[in-house]
């Protein structure tokens, strides 16, 4: 089953039932929440998902809800909370679902150690995975976006989730958050793109969420080869430049820019150092969204293994 | 009974039967193992469970997402312990050349004496014992060869230095690991006073080492003291810290002499009462196997019978974590009053009044809501 196949009430009994468990990559997520506003919002951006019913265990459990007592009725807020902690402070009840999917991230960021999880959007095509790994402002969810729309498969837009065992990317397509003058670019490059209600003021600023494309969602548990290693940046009125780097210093940038290649220390270097040796590895720099995304299929196309 | 106690009795019973007997894990359906594994999580021991099935061999007979978690929480724990050896390491560095007693306590300890609470703990900073008259050495040469103190408000730092039994805790500046350096195992200002001179000329050094661990009984004794006075008000008492005594306990029992020498110990060192309360609970909680003989020399130490009926109301409450979504409000009452107990036990009533409302008068002005991010995600494990 599938969130489009419920109806809105039934959307908001599975929430207020704990029992909206539902199927990202890797993870299964139970949500709980009693904030009517998510309904539309989940049943708008989430229909692509399974919805799992079956006795399976779940990863996380997370509730958005109203404050309890008297806060419930004199500031209108949501509480994030997982296992019964709230990591971060109460959000104005406008940004519930903002504050749902960063939060989400949040946790798989801070728990998932099982995996490398490097802080990396990947896409794929005929088999061969991109990593475009980037830190925060450099334009990552932006070009994201603009390649799932451009024939490319969404793995994410957020992590790397490497697996131990073997080396591929897990796919974990989520919504793509998009910050600012970014949603208006998104909007120009693919009309046809499904971007959510825009949500202004933030902590982040405004933010609108991208609807992966219906394929990358049905075929979130099938992995993907690393085969290039890109790193993008975002620079206004800069020509586009697409160069190699060596492998020593895109080696520097994926270690030093995971969420937890610390903590699987050996592993980590080792997944790394062999992600590293059967990519190609280039530095982007761009400003137009169409020359950059072009170039990239130019260059996937010329040496495609 | 309603629902909310017939599930905080399920979590209970769910993590001490996984603890108590991890070989039946294997058999566990997938509904008991997603709640196995946020209680465990709560109290901090996933890792436990990961370490027990796979001295058993019986990682791969569990579901596979209940193993990726174990997993997950096993490689936190395996860094923790590469980053607390590194920071023992660097400690015997900056401090060579001093023939200062240098006494590791709880997770560093049972790591570096490869005791049975080792396997599977999670270690947050490294915490040792030294004479009083050695802390300022320690302090300065740790501070010039690259740690520093921590800022803290002159509240806190006086809070520290007249009060407690530690100096404020010593950070490195690269590595942004903590130490926490002690010179006696209770707060001055604590009702409980054993000595501290008593407990560092009886540590045992550690083979090839500077370094020293507690003696035997001492060390159950430290964990005790941890549990029942270093209680955390929303957390509660720490289940993992009475895992900690059984594992000694049931450990060090087949040494010789051990068992004899306990109580006279704690009533040496004037811990008669938390060892009362430990052993009871051990038993209680773990089937800590304990001789008759001791069990009756302890009965002297215990406390008159509302007292004692009282603990035995309010400790199980607040050292199990009941369900997630099911919280009860007694249990958030137990845990709050045990804190407030184990506050009373360590500072004389008008200081504590005073301490309490600086802190309340502080968390009203929003003062105290700094959220040291590392932490928070130590918390996740």
């Amino acid at each position: 089953m599938r969130v489009n196949d419920c109806t809105a009430v039934q959307i908001k009994r599975l929430l207020k039932s704990s029992e909206f468990n539902v199927q990202l990559g890797p993870f299964q997520i139970r949500i709980f929440s009693n904030i009517a506003s998510l309904v539309p919002l989940l049943s708008q951006l989430y229909h692509f998902y399974p919805v799992v019913r079956q006795d399976s265990i779940s990863d996380l459990h997370i509730k958005i809800a109203y404050p309890r007592g008297l806060r419930h009725w004199y500031r209108r807020q949501a509480v994030f909370s997982i296992d019964g902690g709230q990591p971060f402070a109460p959000y104005a009840i406008e940004h519930a679902f903002p504050a749902l999917e960063w939060g989400i991230n949040w946790c798989i960021a801070t728990r998932a150690h099982h995996l490398l999880m490097l802080h990396s959007a990947v896409v794929e095509r005929n088999g061969h995975a991109i990593l475009f790994p980037a830190w925060p402002g450099h334009g990552k969810s932006t070009l994201c976006a603009a390649l799932v729309f451009s024939g490319w498969r969404l793995l994410s837009d957020e992590f790397g989730l490497v697996r131990p065992e073997d080396g591929v990317l897990l796919p974990i397509p989520r919504l793509i958050p998009l910050k600012n003058e970014s949603i208006d670019v998104i909007r120009q490059f693919c009309p046809e793109a499904v971007i959510g209600p825009s949500f202004f003021k933030t902590r982040k600023g405004t933010v609108a969420h991208v609807i992966p494309p219906e394929d990358s969602i049905h075929r979130m548990d099938e992995p993907a080869k690393p085969r290039w290693l890109i790193f993008p940046r975002w620079v206004a009125n800069a020509p586009l430049s697409l160069e190699p780097i060596p492998k020593s210093q895109a080696f520097l940038m994926v270690a030093t820019n995971a969420f937890n290649y610390e903590v699987l220390d050996q592993t980590a270097f080792r997944l790394v150092t062999d992600m590293v040796k059967d990519c190609d590895c280039y530095s982007l720099v761009y400003s137009d969204l169409n020359q950059a995304v072009t170039a990239i299929d130019e260059l996937t196309r010329s040496n495609h293994g | 009974m309603g629902e909310n106690s017939q599930q905080t009795l399920r979590a209970n019973e769910l993590l001490l039967e996984a603890i108590r007997s991890p070989e039946q894990l294997p058999m566990l359906s997938n509904a008991d193992w997603e709640l196995l594994i946020r209680v465990a999580r709560r109290v901090r021991l996933l890792g436990r469970l990961e370490a027990d099935l796979s001295s058993a061999g019986l990682l791969d007979k569990i579901p596979a997402k209940a193993a990726d978690h174990l997993r997950a929480s096993r490689n936190v724990i395996q860094h923790r312990k590469t980053l607390v050896t590194w920071e023992i390491n660097r400690i015997l560095w900056a401090l060579k050349g001093t023939d200062v007693p240098i006494i590791l306590l709880k997770g560093a300890a049972y790591m570096m004496a490869g005791l049975p609470p080792a396997p599977g703990r999670l270690f947050a900073d490294v915490d040792l014992l030294t004479p009083e008259g050695n802390v300022s050495e320690i302090e300065e040469k740790l501070v010039s060869k690259g740690w520093y103190k921590m800022q803290l408000d002159p509240y806190d730092d006086r809070y520290y230095r007249v009060w407690m039994h530690e100096i404020p805790p010593l950070r490195h500046r690269e590595r942004g690991t903590e130490i926490d350096i002690h010179h006696r195992i209770l707060p001055r200002t604590s009702r409980l006073k054993p000595d501290p001179a008593l407990m560092i000329g009886d540590a045992c050094p550690l083979a090839n080492s500077q370094l020293k661990v507690l003696c035997p009984a001492d060390m159950v004794l430290h964990s005790l003291v941890h549990l029942f006075l270093e209680g955390d008000p929303v957390e509660g008492l720490r289940l993992r810290d009475l895992l900690d005594v059984h594992l000694l306990l049931q450990h060090y029992g087949q040494e010789p002499g051990f068992w004899e020498g306990l109580v006279p110990r704690a009533k040496q060192l004037g811990l008669a009462r938390p060892l009362f309360y430990g052993l009871r609970y051990a038993q209680q909680f773990f089937s800590t196997q304990i001789p008759e003989s001791v069990l009756l020399e302890i009965r002297g130490s215990r406390p008159y019978w509302p007292v004692r009926a009282l603990m035995d109301f309010l400790v199980p409450l607040a050292l199990l974590p009941g369900h997630p979504d099911y919280p009860k409000p007694r249990a958030s009452v137990a845990r709050w009053l045990l804190y407030v107990r184990s506050h009373w036990l360590k500072m004389p009533p008008l200081m504590l009044l005073r301490h309490l409302s600086y802190k309340a008068y502080l968390r009203f002005r929003g003062i105290n809501k700094k959220v040291d991010l590392a932490q928070l995600d130590l918390r996740q494990q």
